[in-house]
């Protein structure tokens, strides 16, 4: 089947999730869920996947947009969008920031500075009482309905559903334009053979910089619709067992293609969800999925299919 | 005055758990190319271990085999899952895969010992204070410096002294040469990950006679010892150490002004080091960049 068409028939699937999911025993919650993290895992994946940096601290960005969300709605103003602008606008600009300090690292050195600079943001949050509600997480506030003019739309499950999916739809937009681009193959490049890229006269560390800021807005996106799903925030939301998942579900999905996070995330929310309603030692069975996706699938989903197509092609 | 000086060698004890945490971390970075986020499973498993043998063992025969038996572990771990994926060049794999490890430990732990705390006996000896003025400085905590000071030594001597270490040091620098030249870098690997393990277990024991044993304690021992090898500069064991003392004495001297800081500072420092010296304190050129 062509490209296309495959699309098509997912973004349907998408559009009608609310009227199958709970039929096979899901809820639209759990669709909202896996969108959210799709945007995620998507713009980490801008910075992993086809830019070649291991950026293992990313739920930092995604906690920072949610608590950034959080706190706009409760102490700021009672308004969904501001809200959403806001918090991806800190946890963007965090990792704007902080780009610099870790652009010109590469491989295991790129990777223990973001983990470690996540934990950072999570000590701040923790420990910030007072304001963040510290180790309980944040709460006491709610996403509010969305008013143009005089027409009111009321954020209900499904409503706040096909708002993600919305979202989901801007952000991959936007992701594909980038990766299309000039900028894009630049990533690519990099990631392929950066002292190549630089003999060609391109300050790669800018560009690996420019991979981190957009990887770090987006993630802070989805971060501010995770907050507003729940109307709640935790500390867990940037802690770096949440990014070490991020990756993997990268990893699982297919970190060479553009939609193969979303499998990922399809694939892992769905088995956590499910592990965790069975038995007490889910994260056993979280760790063995990633020891056993790192030995015998460690070019996921996608990789695997990618590769069967080329053999019969 | 007492209160800082209480806050500041508590600190430091900290920052004693940290060094030692860091040494084992770096030497598997450095040869192994892995970073452990096992590193942390392998400390609870020496810690726990200890706790079990020591009714049979005493103290003394739980502190040498709980280390002992986390390097046995560690060695398995190592020939079964860690070097399959030696030969991908991508960090991504081991780094998942240590990380599923350290969710798979830290779960069998809390489903073996359970959730709650343990205490790991030390024996009177050692545990006493030693004035009565400075009532924290029990002999117990001097013991655990003077231990990880020995250990830390006995780590310079044999990577300086021995055909071993000299191989492990090769190895560090290149490879593919050391493995030209007739080294079985396979060997060479698996017994270095066994010395890092058996550095984790030996923090392990050491800190459950102060902290006590938790499910979590080596996971959140192990962010300040990634910490500790960044101040201290990737490749530089001598800067790990160092880089575990300085954060466990800020952590500590921080809590006497600012208790709620106390954990971010560590990265804050972090962040401060990487804008003045990129490489860290005594990291070399060219490692990892």
């Amino acid at each position: 089947m062509k490209r296309p068409a495959l699309i098509a028939i997912m973004w349907a699937a998408l559009v009608a999730l609310p009227w199958w999911l709970p039929m096979i025993g899901g809820y639209t919650a759990l669709g909202s869920k896996v969108l959210i993290y799709a945007i995620a895992t998507m713009g980490l994946n801008i910075v992993l996947g086809f830019t070649g940096g291991l950026s293992f601290g990313q739920a930092a960005y995604f906690g920072l947009g949610a608590y950034g969300a959080g706190m706009t709605l409760k102490y700021l103003a009672p308004s969904t969008p501001l809200a959403i602008l806001v918090g991806t606008v800190v946890g963007g600009l965090a990792a704007t920031l902080l780009g610099p300090l870790v652009m010109r690292r590469r491989g295991i050195y790129f990777a223990m500075i973001t983990i470690a600079i996540g934990q950072l943001f999570y000590f701040v949050i923790v420990r910030w009482n007072e304001v963040t509600g510290g180790e309980d997480g944040l709460a006491g506030f709610s996403r509010q309905d969305i008013h143009f003019g005089p027409w009111v739309y009321e954020l209900t499950e499904t409503h706040f559903y096909y708002l993600v999916l919305l979202g989901f739809t801007v952000a991959v937009a936007i992701m594909w334009a980038i990766l299309q681009s000039p900028l894009g193959h630049t990533f690519v490049a990099i990631r392929e053979n950066r002292r190549r890229v630089e003999f060609l006269g391109i300050k790669v560390e800018r560009y690996v910089w420019a991979a981190f800021a957009i990887a770090g807005t987006i993630t802070a996106f989805a971060g501010t619709l995770n907050a507003l799903l729940f109307n709640f925030t935790s500390p867990q939301d940037l802690h770096w067992i949440l990014s070490g998942n991020f990756v993997v579900m990268i990893v699982l999905g297919g970190m060479r293609s553009f939609f193969g996070p979303l499998i990922g995330v399809l694939i892992f929310v769905v088995a956590q969800d499910y592990l965790s309603s069975i038995t007490g030692n889910w994260m056993s069975f979280i760790g063995m999925i990633f020891v056993l996706i790192v030995l015998l699938f460690p070019k996921g989903v996608l990789g695997i299919i990618n590769r069967r197509v080329e053999a019969t092609a | 005055m007492e209160l800082l000086l209480f806050n500041a060698f508590n600190g430091l004890i900290q920052g004693v758990f940290y060094a030692l945490m860091a040494l084992g971390l770096a030497l598997i970075l450095s040869l192994n190319s892995v970073i452990n986020m096992a590193h942390g499973g392998f400390l609870v498993i020496g810690a726990y271990l200890a706790y079990t043998l020591s009714p049979y063992l005493g103290f003394w025969g739980a502190l040498i085999a709980g280390p002992v038996l986390a390097a046995g572990i560690g060695l398995v771990v190592e020939r079964v899952l860690i070097r399959p994926i030696y030969k991908r060049s991508d960090p991504i794999y081991s780094l998942l895969l240590t990380f599923g490890l350290a969710l798979i430990i830290e779960d069998l732990t809390r489903t073996i010992w359970g959730a709650q705390g343990l205490p790991l006996e030390v024996p009177d000896i050692i545990n006493a204070p030693v004035s009565e003025q400075y009532f924290f400085i029990t002999g117990y905590r001097l013991f655990v410096v003077a231990i990880t000071a020995a250990a830390a030594i006995g780590l310079y001597l044999l990577l300086r002294y021995t055909l071993l270490g000299i191989r492990i040091r090769a190895g560090t620098r290149d490879l593919e040469t050391t493995s030209a030249l007739g080294v079985n870098i396979y060997k060479l690997r698996a017994l270095n990950f066994g010395f890092g393990c058996l550095f984790a277990g030996l923090a392990g024991v050491l800190a459950a006679g102060v902290l006590g044993l938790t499910p979590p304690m080596g996971n959140s021992l192990i962010m300040p010892s990634f910490v500790a090898i960044i101040i201290g500069g990737v490749g530089s064991l001598f800067g790990a150490v160092c880089g575990g003392l300085i954060i466990g004495l800020a952590a500590g001297i921080v809590t006497t002004y600012y208790p709620a800081a106390s954990e971010a500072v560590i990265y804050l420092m972090m962040l401060i080091v990487l804008v003045v010296q990129p490489r860290g304190l005594f990291g070399e050129e060219g490692l990892f960049e």
